[in-house]
């Protein structure tokens, strides 16, 4: 309950989100001069799949041919989405920044005599980030998650209001310019680093009338043991096998078109599937416990030998965290479709780097980075011109689960999880989508969200809790719009129905709304899709 | 999900109340936290990297019960064995970082695809031939 007074602050930046992409717009923000607030649903140094993950960043030395060639590379793989201009962006962005946290990141030998610094380890770099943005002037508000934006009478971005949960207290916080950097959507999935991550940034940045971009690049997994999601390291050189002890015909991790993750869902759905590591290379045995402790911890704490004994797996559904969608960018300065309104890491789309597949790996690292750098200098400058209009009057965004359209008499909405989830990170739903089947779920969830938006309200704590279930519902809503639209497969959008990629939707998809979701190509015109 | 807070070590210092990032924990009256929000525990082993006294032991499992108890993983060494492997419980030398493998974190997962996709092409020869 918010018993005490309210906080009330103001800043000429304020960052929504505590992970890689917030801190490095924090910090760029704070170098530019001017005052940055960040506030972040959990702690700066725990919070979202950076701390639990280690990621490996893009990394291009800027040598004579190097980086075209890695752009070309990648471009191919994009399916004509990414823009060359954007990758060779983030590749530089990434060299030069990376190295500046020197004095926070113990960084130590590649192993040729030189410094590694492209792949770095979660809980050491958020610890680091967190570090450099204090140093850096920008003031940190943990355990303060964002309910809303506020906006002004003309329709641009005021701030945002929320709930500090330690001190039980409502805040508001007026800014001249607003970066959402909350991360991706994955349902809860269990997937590592996750549980914050519920599209509550999209939510909030589409009632303030901000357009998403590729939600139907939202098909991606990570194969981990079946009691814990870990980093994926151990398991490339698995077997996999049925409890009769038959070896189970699962392509290797980096076929095509999801072979590997086809086949493990397969086998999961009808019966437990057994990892091997037997094969895992002897480096990687010896090794693992100095690379990544935290994925021997959940075999050592269950006395499984992880290269000798067969543990079932599970594979995770990553939502938007590994899939590519999210805010649409509409300026260099990492802009977003609404006035003093900007996006970052993985809540905004990443089909300008990464196109139809996913990021992860490198570019969705060097997105983060690069796209937080980016939005925070621009947002710095941005609100430094246009000021903080603090006596101007503004309104609360809110809807679905603060301002119900009827009787306010659902306080929690968790029971609808499974149908939400069913739809997005089920594995017949997502890697095997077709027109029929997307309909049936989009219905279903359609009826969530409504529920939600004519009755959803709690207070406090819960209101944190009642609109993740209400950002997840409307991420739900966007993926199927846009994976019902987009009448084709490609990339990790694979329709059974349309199997082939066609030429003519060669487009990065659009969608948006909230009462009525609507989609369009990026260039060309509205097509309304009756929600 | 988060098994026990181990009172005869806590210090009460709050560190892991702050740190949780899902506020699994409140501050308890006594000093040691409770563990309010179970429900909302992701398995991250956060709290033990921020523990600076090993208080807390996590069970890896996310759901169900834990194959280990707290006291048999206190016994087993597991209280603090993950902040010691991350080095978190101690300066590095100079010489050997605690960082000083992480470089390997790449061509060690490519070695695996590799033999994952050799072993795969050797396996539907066999079949083909056969
Ligand atoms: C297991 C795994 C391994 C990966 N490996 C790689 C890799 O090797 N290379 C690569 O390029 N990419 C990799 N990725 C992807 C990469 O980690 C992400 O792209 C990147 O970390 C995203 O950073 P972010 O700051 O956008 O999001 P996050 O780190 O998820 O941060 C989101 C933040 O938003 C906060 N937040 C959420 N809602 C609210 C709210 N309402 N109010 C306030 N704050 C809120 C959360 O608390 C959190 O701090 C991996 C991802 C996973 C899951
Ligand atoms: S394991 Fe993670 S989520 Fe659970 S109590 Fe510890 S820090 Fe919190
Ligand atoms: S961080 Fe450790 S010592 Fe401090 S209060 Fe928590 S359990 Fe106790």
């Amino acid at each position: 309950m918010s018993e005490a007074a309210p906080i009330t602050r103001s800043a000429d930046v304020l960052i929504i989100g505590g992970g890689m992409a917030a801190c490095w717009a924090a910090i760029m923000a704070a170098q530019a001069g001017v005052e940055v607030l960040l506030v972040d649903k959990g702690f700066v140094g725990t919070s979202g799949v950076t701390a639990t993950g280690g990621p490996n960043h893009w990394w291009v030395a800027p040598e004579p041919g190097r980086r075209e060639t890695a752009i070309e590379e990648r471009y191919a793989r994009s399916f004509g989405l990414a823009e060359r201009d954007w990758m060779a962006r983030i590749i530089d962005e990434t060299w030069r920044a990376l190295p500046q946290l020197a004095g926070y990141y113990p960084f130590a030998g590649d192993g040729k005599g030189g410094t590694f610094y492209s792949g770095v380890r979660g809980p050491e770099y958020m610890r680091a980030l967190r570090r450099f943005a204090q140093d850096a002037g920008v003031t940190i508000l943990d355990h303060h998650p964002s309910l809303e934006l506020l906006l002004h009478a003309d329709g641009a971005v005021a701030g945002a209001a929320g709930y500090a949960r330690l001190k039980q207290q409502t805040w508001t916080v007026r800014a001249g310019a607003v970066v959402i950097a909350t991360g991706g959507c994955a349902f809860r999935s269990g997937l590592i680093g996750s549980h914050g991550n519920s599209g509550d940034g999209l939510l909030m940045a589409a009632e303030a009338g901000a357009v998403l971009s590729g939600m139907e690049f939202s098909v991606s997994y990570s194969l981990s043991p079946a009691w814990n999601s870990t980093r994926t390291l151990p398991y490339f050189a698995a077997r996999f096998f049925d409890t009769e002890g038959r070896e189970l015909d699962v392509p290797p991790p980096m076929s095509g078109e999801a072979a590997h993750l086809r086949a493990l869902a397969r086998a999961l759905e009808t019966g437990p599937v057994l990892a091997d590591l037997s094969d895992a290379p002897d480096a990687l045995k010896r090794g693992l416990r100095r690379i990544q402790p935290a994925s021997l911890a959940p075999f050592e704490r269950k006395r499984i030998d992880l290269f000798r004994d067969r543990f079932p797996v599970r594979i995770f559904g990553e939502g938007t965290v590994r899939g590519t969608g999210g805010l649409q960018i509409v300026g260099d300065g990492c802009e977003t479709s609404v006035a003093n309104l900007y996006a970052a890491g993985d809540s905004a789309t990443r089909e300008l780097v990464a196109g139809a597949t996913s990021g992860g790996g490198a570019q969705n690292a060097a997105w983060a980075l690069t796209s937080g750098r980016i939005a925070g200098a621009a947002a710095a400058a941005h609100a430094r011109g246009a000021g903080r209009r603090r006596d101007a009057p503004v309104k609360a965004a809110g809807t679905a689960g603060l301002r119900p359209a009827s009787t306010a008499r659902l306080p929690d909405a968790r029971e609808g999880l499974p149908v939400i989830q069913a739809a997005t990170i089920g594995y017949d739903a997502a890697l095997w989508r077709s027109g029929d089947k997307l309909v049936r779920h989009r219905d279903a969830v359609e009826a969530i969200w409504r529920t939600i938006a004519d009755h959803g309200h709690a207070e406090g704590g819960g209101a944190v809790a009642l609109r993740e279930h209400a950002a997840m519902a409307a991420c739900a809503r966007w993926i199927l719009a846009a994976a019902l639209t987009r009448d084709e497969s490609r990339g990790m959008h694979m329709r059974i129905d349309r199997p082939g990629t066609d030429p003519a939707q060669q487009s990065r998809l659009l969608v948006a709304g909230l009462d009525r979701v609507w989609t369009r190509p990026e260039r060309g015109a509205a097509q309304e899709i009756a929600a | 999900m988060i098994a026990q807070i181990f009172a005869e070590r806590c210090t009460g210092c709050q560190a892991c109340v702050a740190a949780c990032p899902t506020h699994v924990f409140d501050a308890g009256t006594d000093g040691v936290p409770l563990i309010a929000r179970l429900d909302q525990c992701q398995t991250c082993f956060m709290c033990e990297l921020y523990c600076p006294a090993d208080a807390l032991y996590v069970a890896p499992e996310q759901e169900g019960e834990p194959g280990l108890s707290a006291a048999e993983a206190l016994a087993m060494g597991q209280v603090g064995r993950l902040r010691h492997d991350y080095g978190w419980d101690r300066d590095a030398p100079p010489e050997a970082p605690h960082l000083q493998d992480f470089w390997q974190l790449g061509p060690l997962l490519r070695e695996g695809a590799e033999i994952a996709a050799r072993r795969y092409a050797k396996r539907k020869a066999a079949f083909e031939d056969g």
